[in-house]
């Protein structure tokens, strides 16, 4: 029998943590969100966050966007060669891009390159009591590292995402144009008629802005909220990949149903 | 003239449990001001803990902290930020910002706190690190610096603002005879030029009694002892002495407890 109890015991245990660590990234976010800007000295440290968080992203961005417009434009006319509609390539191509691969890839590898960077700063920083002095300085990490960094992260994803499909979109034509031989006007023209400003680029943008929250507010929960040893921030790290991971691949699913869904 | 005719800080019937286990039970600690006060006691009984009660990074299961008045667990967080203004604490790893140089680490308070012009910033810091001897490292990093460097600018930092209380956190530790020396002799003279209360958390007794005014010792979440150092000598406890003289073994057991290893052994066999 005790070991029955002791089973729904450690079951009540972990849920009572699940939820206390909900409710602590729910505090690290408000703090995060509505934390009064001090312009003067916020916005230099919004500047730097902004550098390493989104510009230091955009090799990895470029060269994986580049990638898989080649691949999608490589694969999009095997397939439609055998119909004669390769000229549809460049719509394939946009289409693929704008609405889903550009804000999913890029905020996975977003989450994997910056996100885990993110955490494992933080986390080091509380393990040599950085965060601990600047409390006692009397200084607010939550204002002074985190919100900086959320803010960053928030606003550097929708802006990676556009990189993303602008460089991806270059490289189908590459391939599509220059290399296997489609008519250049078709290839532009079909894209043109066929994507939508608001159905399909800002709707792929709006997924790009709720991974950015969603990515940034794990990362830099999973840090602050991390055991300061070593293994501490090695489980955090990883823990921010995965969880933003599967967010980002589920809520792409629930928003491409409300989107694109015809119910 | 008594000691506490004037204490800065007032700790009354003080509680606080961690992981089922009290840490420290109805304990009262009165920090007189203007002097130097030890909290000694063997690994692992809460000093650091009452350290960082009195921060507030910390609050206690029932009692209360009062600093010049302001009850610390009873703040609020915007409140507690602006107490925090009144005290300075030094880490036992120094927790220097690894991103910033030496000069920007001693300037961050100033910084955040002050708008003094930059210029005045730059006379303020070069003079707390020409106090603690390392004006002449102003732009090195962190990484570069000793272990014994990185706590005298962490000192440095802790004294920027000329707080009321200055809390050292095992400031000895890890430290060779000069680098304590010199920490030994550092926190003695700015005590007594700047006329802030210092705590000194340490279990480094030699080098803790020679600049310490008063002394609590605490074990089995309370205080054991305190006195002034010369009142601390004559002690008669067993608990009291076995820390005092360094002894390997007495009330504080050497073993951790187990079962007889005669026993233990046996059951492998």
């Amino acid at each position: 029998m005790q070991p029955v109890l002791d089973s729904i015991a450690l079951l009540g245990r972990s849920g009572l943590d699940k939820v206390a660590a909900i409710g602590r990234s729910g505090m690290i976010l408000a703090h995060a969100i509505v934390a009064r800007p001090d312009p003067v000295q916020s916005f230099p440290l919004l500047i730097r966050q902004l550098y390493s968080v989104g510009v230091q992203s955009m090799i990895i961005i470029i060269v994986s966007g580049l990638f898989i417009g080649m691949v999608l434009a490589l694969q999009g006319y095997t397939l439609l060669v055998d119909y004669g509609t390769e000229q549809a390539v460049g719509q394939m191509v946009a289409l693929s891009l704008v609405r889903e691969l550009a804000p999913v890839v890029a905020a996975l590898l977003f989450a994997g390159r910056a996100g885990s960077a993110l955490t494992a700063e933080i986390g080091l920083m509380k393990t040599t009591e950085q965060l601990s002095s600047m409390e006692m300085i009397g200084v607010d990490p939550l204002r002074r590292i985190i919100a900086p960094r959320f803010w960053a992260g928030f606003i550097s994803l929708p802006i990676l995402t556009m990189i993303f499909s602008a460089v991806g979109i270059w490289g189908g034509m590459l391939v599509g144009v220059e290399w296997l031989g489609i008519y250049e006007g078709s290839f532009w023209a079909n894209m043109q008629n066929s994507v939508d400003f608001f159905d399909d680029v800002v709707n792929g943008l709006i997924k790009a802005q709720v991974f950015g929250l969603v990515v940034t507010w794990v990362a830099v929960f999973q840090g602050y909220d991390s055991i300061p040893t070593s293994e501490g921030i090695s489980q955090a790290t990883t823990k921010t990949v995965v969880y933003s991971s599967l967010a980002i691949l589920g809520l792409d699913f629930i928003m491409t149903a409300l989107m694109f869904g015809d119910f | 003239m008594d000691f506490f005719d004037d204490i800065i800080i007032d700790i009354k019937q003080l509680t606080f449990s961690r992981g089922g286990r009290y840490i420290y039970k109805d304990v009262d600690i009165r920090i007189p001001r203007g002097k130097v006060t030890a909290i000694m006691g063997p690994s692992g009984t809460g000093k650091t803990t009452l350290l960082r009660l009195i921060g507030g990074q910390l609050k206690p299961d029932s009692g209360s902290i009062l600093l010049d008045g302001d009850d610390i667990p009873r703040l609020g967080r915007s409140e507690l930020f602006d107490v925090r203004e009144k005290m300075g604490m030094l880490f036992q790893s120094g927790a220097l910002f690894t991103d910033m140089t030496v000069f920007e680490n001693v300037a961050f308070p100033i910084r955040v706190h002050t708008k003094l012009p930059e210029d005045m910033v730059r006379d303020v810091v070069l003079m707390k690190l020409q106090a603690v001897g390392l004006r002449g490292a102003a732009q090195l990093m962190p990484s570069e610096l000793s272990g014994g460097m990185s706590r005298r600018v962490a000192l440095a930092r802790a004294i920027a603002l000329a707080p009321a209380l200055v809390m050292y956190d095992e400031p000895f530790t890890g430290q060779d005879p000069i680098a304590m020396g010199v920490l030994v002799n550092l926190i003695q003279k700015l005590n007594q030029a700047l006329g802030h209360t210092s705590i000194i958390v340490s279990h480094d007794i030699k080098e803790t009694l020679s600049i310490a005014d008063y002394v609590y010792i605490i074990a089995d979440s309370g205080v054991i002892a305190q006195g002034t150092p010369d009142q601390l000598q004559q002690v008669d406890s067993e608990q009291v002495r076995q820390f005092m003289l360094g002894l390997p073994d007495g009330p504080v057991p050497f073993h951790f407890p187990a079962a007889d290893i005669a026993t233990e052994l046996m059951e492998g066999c």
